[in-house]
């Protein structure tokens, strides 16, 4: 309605001079004629200019007293011409007119507030206020006095009056074509899209999030690398046993019972069940052997081997528990070569900080076959990590009780510009190959990193914790990126 | 990995060169130690106090420490002494050392008497005297942390092996172990002025912070390891303190040491190590003056023990080892340059004499790595192993592949994958869930370092709880998931318990999205080909209320699946969501995903 107004107003008149008049004039409301102004203004239709008036308004009290009147009238008509006692009168009113009324009332001369009685002066009065009152909410001009005298008893307030001055806008036309913001069904039935012009969509914001589910980034990383593995033709080791025993932790891989690593400090113990109850007999016999006195060209550690050491269960501390488990039973049948891999969880009393937790995943990979050597280890992590993205490689010797030669894996880190440590590697120790069975020339190369690290790296997160357990943001792991490791 | 502190400027007097950092890095790199940190005295302290690093940097005289890494296996690389001596015969800058022991007969040998009693609480004991030795400030610092750093590794915390330095020119041989009542022993222990008696002592130690560690090895003995000269001058109380008489100075000319052990291998390793670091400093160079030591029954032993241990290794055995093809003349030099002498001794076979300062050297194999290592571990042809029979086919693990399915199905139904500790607190594993703990279930941790590894979970729920407690302002509703085990104790395995594979999923909202919940599982159930079957039939799944205590009673119901309950899903109850601190209603299911399979 408003629009056709406007529209059609200007069809033949150059200008709407004042909004509100405009209003006024039609019986419609200003509010709606400013909306139509703005979205026409919107579209070019027509220029708007702001037009600014100061007014005034009725404050709710205001507003009461266009129907009730004002108190001091409430208060004189009260009174009856004989008078009436002041206490009667409180009763007759309410507390705040008998208030401000008896004021307002006095202060006119209208009645006297005689001891005895409240008795009217003069016998007939005018509601001026009432009037007043009426008269700004009907927009009509009133006397600044009067307005003073109003705005100080808080019966009217100030208030911009905002309006507009209208033009013909450069895509003027009486009738605005329809605009649309999508296309609809209902668009395509009526065929009607043809006549659509279609509201500027905004590219530059972003679209809708996505509601959708999402795999854990520490997960996806798993996954390529577990395609990774088996592209070069490696097997996956059960490793869903993380209680396991002293026995195949450490002393099957030939690690001494005072080894460091078997400390408290480092090794969660378990109270229940506190001790393993079945070990192969005769294998851990030649595992007391050739750590007590040697054996297999080893001179041994020289010590007194302890079973209940060995009995004592842990959470493993390494996935190469399963590789001792699985290298055993590999050894009780006729040898075929085998490569295995695994990617799980291990677990250390570590204290924790920014880059350790108690418990972690490592990846292990191993070839075991006749004749290896040292040059085949070289080979197998060139080509892992290549995959990995990480060509550069070095080798730092190092010590481990169960691999021999030991060495540290480091690669050219080209962001940070230096050698980053980035796994551990070697071959494992004849001690513990030979007394699982394994024939002499079966040599065993192995290497293990954390998942952690490399993922921490590729996804430049500085602190474990927020990527891995129950402080991770769910916003973290809604908004990652796809895993291109191996691609 | 031990760390080692050494003076720079020294390291770099001692190796008669002086290199760049880089130059050093590398060096360590090629040799495999590793220069951990450079920083001064100063900084140490700031740190050990936790004082501010600001203006650390400082003072430019300060003396420029190396902290370097060593293997845990090469007690010699301990000291400076030893890294440098190393590192100059790597460099070919010097020869082997040859240690020998001085020539003196067996009755102007000083003698160790050891009482049988000593046999319950530390039976072993070796000692080797060093004679004419030049202390200076340096030297005598680098001996005391040789001490400690032996102390704190192959001793393991005194446990083992303690060991006693002692001037001997104060002390009159000959010497004896015992065994005795701690009330029966007094002295003046080192840095204290007045006489202890050993019970007192022990008392007294209890507030000393580094001392204090030592006491539990012997604490409850009836009687206490203690040496005495011949005038019964206590020269020390092993494994806790040396007595003050027999105090070595920056002025003792002749040491003695003592090792007191309950393992006598690691006993002459630890002797050796101190006797061939520090005979460097001895008026005769690497000379060693044995000590004899009398058991009660007779049996006597000389020590140190510094014979040569001779080992044949092929020279094939090497070579297809380490994957190299080298000469004999070839491995034998290498070996020297890793200060193990070595000679040809046939045609395949090489004879290394491994010193008394390399006990690392087990094996055969500890010998091609030091081929290695001199050859240069880059410098090893990379080689393409190809496999001496192809394996037919590869197996994949049934469980793994089917839970890497499961979970993109989960996912793809909206839910985000979540990856929660396997360690928890007993109070989050049944309490907080409202659950009893009839101790047949989880695995007990038995020297958990906090609360927070004090059990293995035995469900999915609390690590799933915390994450919805810790994303309490991530916009509702939350769907999450974890595919992962939990361990359950089982009599059947060998160790006692066994690993289960769980599915958990939730959501949490403004309303409990229990019809999701109830969805998602019939959707798993389809995804896995179970038909909906009605209740009581043993072929498909049904559903069947239930009451347990984590959820909200009248909401919550069993998986059946074959007959088995598998699983459970249902509205939280409102006391787990409070004890969790979860301000919103959830829904929750948990099942077992290996009976699906």
């Amino acid at each position: 309605m408003a629009e056709e107004a406007i529209l059609g107003y200007l069809e033949s008149k150059d200008e709407i001079s004042d909004s509100g008049q405009f209003a006024t004039e039609r019986g419609l409301d200003h509010n709606e004629v400013v909306n139509v102004i703005k979205s026409l203004h919107g579209f070019r239709y027509v220029v708007a200019q702001d037009i600014k008036r100061e007014m005034w308004i009725l404050t709710d009290e205001g507003n009461a007293y266009t129907v009730t009147g004002s108190p001091e009238v409430q208060l004189f008509l009260a009174i009856p011409p004989e008078g009436i006692p002041k206490e009667e009168l409180q009763k007759k009113l309410d507390p705040s007119v008998f208030k401000i009324g008896s004021a307002q009332a006095a202060k006119r001369k209208w009645v006297e507030m005689g001891k005895q009685l409240v008795t009217r002066k003069i016998q007939h009065v005018e509601d001026e206020v009432k009037n007043l009152l009426l008269q700004i909410q009907d927009g009509q001009a009133v006397n600044q006095d009067e307005i003073k005298a109003l705005k100080a008893r808080k019966l009217i307030v100030p208030q911009t009056w905002k309006g507009y001055l209208v033009k013909k806008g450069p895509n003027y036309a009486p009738k605005r074509k329809k605009v649309a913001t999508d296309l609809t069904r209902e668009n395509l039935q009526r065929g009607d899209w043809k006549e659509l012009e279609f509201k500027e969509y905004n590219f530059s914001a972003k679209g809708l999030p996505i509601e959708s589910g999402h795999l854990h980034p520490l997960l996806k990383v798993r996954h390529q690398l577990k395609g990774i593995f088996r592209q070069m033709g490696f097997e996956e080791m059960p490793t869903n046993n993380y209680v396991e025993s002293s026995f195949w932790n450490f002393d099957a891989l030939f690690q001494p019972q005072q080894h460091p690593a078997r400390d408290s400090h480092d090794t969660f113990f378990l109270q229940v069940p506190s001790t393993t109850k079945q070990l192969p007999e005769d294998y851990v016999e030649r595992v007391k052997q050739i750590h007590e006195s040697g054996g297999y060209q080893s001179r041994g550690y020289g010590y007194d081997w302890k079973r209940e050491e060995a009995d004592k269960n842990l959470l493993r501390t390494h996935t190469t528990a399963v590789s001792s488990r699985m290298l055993y039973a590999l050894a009780q049948k006729p040898f075929v070569p085998k490569k295995y891999y695994s990617i799980d969880r291990v677990f250390r009393n570590e204290a924790v900080d920014r880059t350790h937790l108690a418990e972690f995943h490592q990846i292990e990979g191993l070839v075991c076959d006749r004749g290896l050597a040292l040059g085949d280890l070289l080979g197998v992590l060139k080509e892992f990590f290549s995959r990995l993205g990480m060509s550069k490689l070095r080798f730092k010797p190092a010590y481990n009780p169960y691999t021999e030669p030991s060495m540290e894996i480091f690669s050219y880190h080209e962001g940070l510009g230096k050698w980053v440590e980035i796994g551990n590697s070697g071959m494992f120790r004849p001690e513990m190959l030979l007394p699982m069975g394994l024939p002499e020339d079966v040599r065993v190369i192995a290497w293990g990193l954390s998942l952690e690290r490399p993922t921490m790296i590729l996804y430049g997160i500085d602190n474990i914790r927020d990527l891995f357990g129950h402080k991770v943001d769910l916003g973290l792991i809604k908004k990652n990126s796809i895993c291109r490791l191996g691609l | 990995m031990p760390t080692v502190g050494v003076g720079r400027d020294r390291l770099y007097a001692a190796l008669g060169k002086t290199y760049t950092q880089e130059e050093f890095e590398e060096l360590c790199f090629d040799f495999g130690i590793e220069l951990d940190d450079v920083t001064t005295e100063k900084a140490i302290i700031r740190k050990e106090k936790h004082l501010d690093d600001e203006g650390g940097k400082g003072d430019e005289d300060e003396e420029v420490i190396y902290k370097i890494e060593v293997p845990a296996n090469r007690y010699d690389l301990l000291c400076l002494e030893g890294i440098a001596q190393s590192l100059r015969v790597f460099n070919g800058q010097e020869d082997i050392p040859t240690y020998k022991l001085a020539n003196i007969s067996k009755e102007s040998m000083i003698k160790m008497h050891v009482k049988s009693e000593t046999s319950s609480i530390r039976p072993f004991v070796v000692c080797a005297v060093l004679r004419g030795v030049t202390f200076d400030e340096a030297s005598y610092n680098s001996f005391i942390d040789l001490q400690d750093k032996l102390h704190q590794n192959i001793c393991r915390r005194r446990t083992l092996v303690a060991i006693g330095t002692h001037d001997l020119d104060t002390l009159q041989a000959p010497f004896t172990y015992e065994a005795l009542p701690p009330s029966s022993i007094n002295f003046v222990p080192l840095k204290q002025v007045k006489n202890f008696r050993a019970d007192e002592l022990m008392e007294f130690y209890k507030s000393d912070l580094k001392l204090k560690k030592f006491l539990h090895i012997i604490e409850n003995s009836p009687v206490f390891p203690v040496l005495y000269d011949h005038k019964r001058t206590v020269l020390s109380l092993p494994p806790i303190i040396n007595g003050a008489h027999s105090a070595i100075t920056l002025k003792t000319k002749n040491v003695f040491v003592e090792c007191t052990a309950t393992d006598l291998t690691k006993a002459k390793i630890v002797l050796n190590t101190i006797v061939t670091a520090f005979s460097a400093y001895c008026k005769r160079k690497f000379e060693i003056e044995p000590v004899e030591v009398l058991y009660s029954d007779g049996s006597s032993h000389v020590y140190p023990d510094l014979s040569i241990y001779n080992m044949d290794v092929s020279l094939s055995y090497v070579n297809s080892y380490a994957g190299v093809s080298l000469e004999a003349k070839e491995v034998t030099g290498l070996l020297k340059r890793m200060q193990l002498h070595a000679e040809q001794s046939k045609s395949d076979n090489i004879t290394v004499s491994v010193p008394p300062t390399r006990s690392d050297i087990l094996h055969p194999c500890d010998v091609v790595e030091d081929v290695a290592i001199a050859y240069g571990f880059n410098n090893i042809p990379m080689r393409k192993h190809i496999p001496t029979s192809e394996p037919v086919s590869l197996k994949p693990l049934a469980l793994n592949e089917f839970t890497e399915l499961i979970r993109s199905e989960i996912a793809m139904n909206g839910f985000t994958e979540v990856l929660t500790f396997i360690l928890g607190s007993w109070k989050e594993n049944f309490p907080m869930l409202r659950c009893k703990d009839d101790k047949s279930k989880a695995v007990v941790i038995g020297n958990p370092r906090s609360s927070d590894c004090e059990l293995v979970r035995t469900s999915l729920m609390p690590g799933i709880l915390k994450t919805v407690n810790n994303n309490k302002d991530h916009p509702k509703p939350i769907k999450i998931f974890e595919v992962g085990d939990i361990v359950l104790l089982d009599e059947k395995t060998d160790v006692g318990a066994r690993n289960r594979c769980q599915l958990a999923a939730l959501y949490c909202g403004a309303t409990s999205g229990l019809e999701l919940i109830h969805g998602l599982v019939d959707r798993i159930m389809e995804a896995v080909g179970a038909s909906f079957v009605p209740l009581g039939d043993n072929t498909g799944y049904f559903i069947e209320t239930s009451d347990d205590p984590e959820f909200l009673p009248g909401r919550q119901a069993s998986i059946i699946y074959k007959g088995k309950r598998i699983g459970v899903f249902g509205i939280l109850h409102p006391e787990v969501l409070n004890n969790f601190d979860i301000p919103d209603p959830c829904s929750y299911v948990e099942l077992n995903v290996e009976s699906l399979l």
